[in-house]
């Protein structure tokens, strides 16, 4: 194989994967669960190197949930991964009740996010796992938006005493950040400054488009700062609270309903401590369907000329 | 009985099956190949032989109905509601499309035939039972068919509806279960063994028959003594072939959703034409 620069697209379910292994290297309690996904969720080498710390229970996601509760009153890590619609949708009470509500320590993962479904289709397409996510209390969620984020934020959640929701993007994408880049749940990055409006942005295929936005923006002589807000809980108030102070305006950018994900949570904060324009684009309360990625981008208007967009909107307002 | 003729006919009809679904899968460039093969023939035998539909009235309420619970075998079901006139033919092309009518799980708001979306797996079984009560609220004399597949038995729901189903006495469900001994990570024995599956559905209260799910002949015996029950729901375990009919999909246990370009489609095919039927 040639060299590789840096910048080079990696599968994010394989730097998942690797970072649960380097996890479990020096922590005998990691231990992962699947749900008949595991080649989807690239584990297998983990499964390779600790088979006894590896458990797939089969096509049974509920299962999976109450036994990671069961593994977590028993002092072990647990991470736990199946699609995002039936990590979240399908096994939502068992992780609510055994897993949090019992105050344990359960690490739950929801893969292909929103249109990443794509040729799965609509029953697998899932915008709704934000929402469902943040109602529960106390719980971390976050959703890296490219290799190294997911790297850093893996080992974070590891390091967290709690339960966490991880909104991961399989497919190989280009990283954003260096490798080594440090990052804190709870803490957005500002990838780009700027001083007329905030775009806030989560997962990988927001991100990116909202920085193409923000280039689109800057020709037509607008300067758009870019967030990546990692973590939707606990949001980042600081953060939302100083780019309204600089900023006019602020459109949020998710792969998710705009209802109680990432818009609403970034409005929460707003109408609460610094009131300022925000227009969201999002899923408009509406289901999935089939295609590829562009199509989806292109159907569901997930695209940097749609955020662009409604940052003159908000300009203009 | 059935006879030999009619045999050869429903032979025959598979293979075209096979054909059309192999085509779709090749012409998109990839899909639930594996799964969708191996419940060709159940499909044959339901749809030409005892189902009672009218694809002029896809919603008729007295019609029998047909719920593919593995949702992602959908592409093979299309093939067949197609061939009866559900919905042109052309259509096997758009398959996972952007816009499409056919998406790879089986959605009862956008396929005509299509008697129940599922997709999440476990959930098409309760709807079944739904259906069943629903027609017999409704004084039809409709049977209600299902297909689950072994891996997908995995799932606490489908044994929530097997209490159920045994319980009100639902004899006009008749259920399959695709025993095609693999689910995506493997093999079931290896993933989650299911180990005598009839065994387990005659425990819950089912008429349960095992027999090779590839055989019309066991296949047809199977259903004539199903639609005799006067008291049980029935499961008819059927030994299958994941991939069933495509070299590079059998005995492949990474069949179950894998690349299938328009050469691999078009040699599987020329292959198929070749037997003898
Ligand atoms: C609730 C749910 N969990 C996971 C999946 C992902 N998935 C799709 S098919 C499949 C394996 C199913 O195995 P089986 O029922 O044996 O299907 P077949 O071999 O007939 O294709 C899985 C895990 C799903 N569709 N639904
Ligand atoms: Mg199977």
């Amino acid at each position: 194989m040639g060299a590789t620069t840096e910048m080079e697209p990696k599968e994010m379910r394989v730097v998942y994967a690797e970072t649960l292994v380097r996890l479990a290297e020096v922590n005998p309690d990691v231990v992962i669960l699947e749900a008949d996904l595991m080649k989807a969720s690239a584990t297998g080498i983990f499964q390779k190197r600790f088979p006894d710390r590896a458990f797939n229970v089969g096509v049974a996601e509920a299962n999976m949930l109450g036994i990671a509760a069961g593994l977590s009153a028993s002092g072990k890590i647990p991470f736990a991964a199946s699609f995002t619609c039936f990590s979240s949708r399908r096994a939502y009470d068992q992780f609510f009740i055994s897993c949090n509500y019992s105050g344990l320590n359960v690490k739950l993962v929801g893969t292909d996010p929103g249109i990443a479904a794509e040729y799965n289709g609509g029953t697998h397409m899932c915008f709704e796992d934000l929402g469902l996510m943040r109602n529960v209390p106390g719980l971390v969620v976050f959703e890296p938006c490219d290799p190294p984020s997911v790297a850093a934020l893996v080992e974070r959640a590891a390091a967290h005493k709690g339960c966490t929701y991880l909104r991961l993007h399989r497919k190989p994408i280009r990283p954003i950040y260096r490798d080594g880049e440090s990052f804190e749940l709870g803490k957005g990055k500002v990838i780009r400054d700027g001083g007329d409006v905030t775009l806030i942005a989560v997962g990988a295929i927001m991100v990116p488009e909202a920085i193409a936005a923000a280039d689109l923006l800057k020709a037509d002589g607008v300067s758009a700062a870019v967030i990546d807000m990692h973590t939707i809980k606990p949001i980042d108030r600081e953060l939302v609270v100083a780019f309204a102070r600089k900023t006019r305006g602020f459109v949020t950018c998710e792969n998710h309903q705009v209802v109680n994900g990432l818009g609403s949570a970034v409005a929460e904060v707003l109408c609460e401590a610094c009131p300022r324009p925000l227009r969201r684009v999002g899923i408009r309360d509406e289901f999935g369907e089939v295609g590829t990625l562009d199509y989806l981008k292109g159907r569901y208007r997930l695209t940097a000329a749609t955020i662009a967009e409604e940052a003159r909107v908000v300009l203009e307002g | 009985m059935i006879g030999d003729d009619e045999i050869r006919r429903l032979k025959i009809k598979a293979r075209d099956l096979r054909v059309a679904t192999l085509d779709a899968f090749g012409h998109l460039g990839v899909g639930h190949i594996g799964g969708a093969l191996s419940v060709i023939e159940v499909l044959t035998i339901l749809y030409y032989r005892h189902m009672k539909i009218d694809p002029g009235q896809p919603r008729l309420a007295e019609r029998d109905k047909l719920v593919l619970s593995k949702g992602h075998a959908g592409p093979a079901l299309y093939s067949v509601l197609a061939d009866k006139g559900f919905f042109p033919k052309e259509w096997l092309h758009t398959l996972n499309r952007g816009g499409t009518s056919l998406p790879s799980h089986c959605d009862m708001r956008r396929t005509p035939g299509i008697d129940m979306t599922t997709g999440s797996l476990g959930q098409g079984m309760s709807a079944a039972i739904g259906l069943t009560l629903g027609n017999r609220l409704n004084g039809s004399p409709g049977k209600v068919y299902m297909i689950i597949g072994d891996g997908e038995s995995n799932e606490g729901q489908i044994w929530e509806g097997a209490m159920c189903a045994a319980h009100y006495r639902l004899r006009d469900l008749i259920g399959f279960m695709d025993y095609n001994h693999m689910q995506i990570d493997g093999y079931c024995r290896d993933i989650m063994n299911i180990d005598v599956p009839e065994e387990k559905w005659a425990a819950f209260g089912w008429f349960a028959q095992r027999v090779d799910g590839h055989d019309f002949a066991a296949l047809d015996r199977a259903i004539e003594r199903a639609k005799q029950e006067d008291v049980r729901p029935s499961m008819i375990v059927m030994d299958t072939v994941k991939g069933k009919g495509a070299f590079f999909a059998e005995n492949n246990v990474g069949n179950h959703n894998m690349k299938v370009d328009e050469a691999m489609a078009a040699e599987a095919i020329r292959r198929l034409m070749e037997e003898v039927l």
